[in-house]
């Protein structure tokens, strides 16, 4: 507590009720907040971990009813759509990234921002439908690429900003220094500025990442789900946030503990991601 | 110019400037593709008659997106009052009353559970949120109601769980931790001067928040506010498995209902007859619309209100 007020002589009785008031009422507000944020994490885990087995990890779902079973198509589809996402949205988002950070005076430049800035607030299942129209239709079936692209659209935008952020911590003097070596522009970029900023562009890369990971809308209508294990981009593939969808919406109280068990392992990855993100800012500072 | 004027660097600039076009373009893409597929349900019923309108009913291949616009108006209102003022709480708890390590780990929870995926919401809200709420309250209010005032349980609807009550909810737990950050953000850039001015004055702790803190912080917390609902606005995966999914117009409060992010989820993959795909992404084109006016309208606050809070 801040002791400064305490030695006023005259504080009214009023005055003094409120303020203990209100300080009350803002931990109790703190309280209705977290206390079921905890409860949820409660469930997650001890409900979750109760339906992890080698099973889970190693075999394809059971016929519906049957106990057993297991989520390795949809891990494996995790994994493969999420980093084709990354591919792709950190291509287009690096590159928007360094324009607006590094050609700050660029015609495109106010668009540019513009734009990153209104596709970050746009709903994410409407990604999917942007993705269907444009790949599952014309393709003629659901596939991991068009879930990647709607994935992608997800991150560019927030690639795009935290990249931007980054770059410009860089002091300005740095890329003079590089000029005054004779080196180009883009040299400068790519081996100057570029690995010095590594740390935080890793971060926003892993942030975009670990947000995409547990999106399921998206995914809807354009890697639909598969229960089969498959590696191939152009079939239809399972993700983790897909198939704890459909098992929670189901009537089995045992797809209802592997969905349990499907949220405890995405609530792991993105832990886990962003740890690695927070590790490799520290080894920038470090 | 001359600075970029070697071949390296000219190539350089050209990939960049074409990948960032590729991002201008996606971003129009979005708006167009939403729009020109929606052309063929907006031609059929008008444009603000397909807004207006609210039956739906895709067996007689009649669409009116009215039940769904207001249904997502609701949950996202309702959900935003709910969650206002203990994010605020969190947020001032945070910066103004607790010690730095407890801040530092309130913090930290605060964006962990923003970063928690809709589906675990949705997960917890089916499983755990939606028969704790329909044994211990909904039923028994209902039998209440239907005893005693029987005039007030059609306005509560079947007990079921399922509807429009959890989902209101669960989105409120989900956007109190993006509040609650944005809020603790613009808390804690008010500079010290501010606070100790009031304490000089002989403010005590809580008038120096009121009359010192939030008026300075006022405009970013505005915006975060605003983001918020931006955020509900969109919301699909635990709305949709939550709010039951009637075609009909939201008229209880324990009832099932839709949101325009919901019905899109539910019958797209669904969606043979060709008036009701593009009815879909019509509704796709109005969400899209909504959500772009909220952020810029959010963009604008924080522009204009930071302006005002400094000049007091």
């Amino acid at each position: 507590m801040k002791a400064a007020q305490s030695t006023t002589p005259r504080l009214s009785g009023g005055r003094k009720f409120r303020n203990g008031l209100m300080a009350f009422l803002v931990g109790l507000g703190t309280l209705i907040v977290l206390g079921p944020l905890f409860i949820i994490l409660y469930y997650v885990i001890a409900e979750g971990i109760g339906a992890l087995n080698w099973a889970f990890f190693t075999q394809a779902p059971a016929p519906p009813g049957d106990p057993g079973g297991g989520m390795l198509p949809a891990i494996v589809g995790t994994l493969i759509i999420d980093l084709l996402a990354l591919v792709i949205g950190g291509l287009f988002g690096l590159a928007a990234g360094i324009l607006l950070a590094e050609y700050p005076d660029h015609r495109l430049n106010p668009v540019l921002r513009l734009v990153t800035d209104v596709m970050a607030g746009v709903p994410a299942i409407l990604m999917g439908l942007v993705a269907y129209a444009l790949l599952v239709r014309p393709m003629g079936g659901f596939s991991a690429i068009s879930g990647s692209v709607a994935l992608a659209l997800l991150m560019i935008p927030i690639i795009a900003r935290s990249t931007e952020g980054m770059l410009r911590l860089i002091p300005w003097e740095l890329r003079e220094a590089g000029l005054a070596l004779g080196l180009p522009r883009w040299r400068v970029t790519l081996s100057l500025i570029l690995p010095a900023a590594r740390g935080g562009v890793i971060t926003g890369l892993m942030l975009a990442l670990a947000r995409a990971a547990g999106e399921a809308a998206p995914l809807l209508f354009t890697a639909f789900g598969n229960n089969a294990l498959t590696f191939n981009p152009l079939m239809a593939m399972d993700t983790l946030p897909l198939k704890l969808y459909n098992y929670a919406i189901s009537p089995y109280p045992d797809w209802h503990a592997k969905a349990w068990g499907a949220a405890l392992v995405l609530v792991a990855l993105i832990m886990i991601t962003s740890l690695l993100a927070r590790w490799a800012t520290r080894g920038r500072s470090g | 110019m001359r600075l970029y004027g070697k071949i390296g660097d000219q190539i350089f600039v050209w990939i960049l400037v074409i990948l960032g076009l590729g991002v201008l373009g996606a971003a129009l893409l979005t708006g167009g593709v939403l729009l020109f597929g929606g052309l063929e349900s907006f031609r059929t019923f008008g444009f603000l008659g397909f807004l207006a309108d609210s039956g739906w009913n895709p067996v007689r291949g009649h669409f009116g997106a009215w039940p769904f616009i207001l249904g997502t108006l609701i949950t996202s209102f309702a959900a935003l009052a709910l969650a206002f003022f203990p994010a605020l709480a969190t947020a001032i708890f945070a910066v103004e009353y607790s010690p730095r390590w407890a801040s530092a780990i309130i913090g930290y929870f605060v964006d962990l559970l923003a970063a928690l995926p809709s589906v675990v919401y949705g997960l917890w809200g089916i499983l755990v949120l939606v028969p704790l709420l329909r044994d211990n309250f909904e039923v028994p209010v209902f039998l209440w109601a239907a005893q005693n005032a029987p005039w007030l349980a059609s306005f509560l609807g079947s007990p079921t769980g399922i509807g429009l009550l959890s989902s209101i909810l669960v989105l409120a737990l989900m956007i109190v931790p993006f509040a609650a950050s944005l809020a603790r953000d613009a808390i804690a850039v008010v500079p010290r001067e501010q606070r100790e001015a009031a304490y000089a004055l002989g403010a005590t702790h809580w008038e120096v928040i009121r009359m010192a803190v939030i008026p300075y912080a006022r405009g970013g917390i505005f915006a975060g506010v605003i983001l918020a609902l931006a955020r509900a606005l969109g919301e699909t995966m635990a709305v949709t498995m939550l709010i039951g999914n009637s075609h009909n117009l939201p008229y209880s409060i324990f009832g099932p209902a839709a949101t325009m992010a919901s019905v899109v989820a539910n019958e797209f993959a669904e969606a043979t007859l060709s008036l009701h795909y593009s009815s879909l992404l019509a509704i796709g084109f109005v969400l899209f619309v909504l959500s772009l006016l909220v952020n810029l309208l959010a963009a604008w606050v924080l522009r204009r209100m930071t302006l005002a809070g400094t000049r007091i």
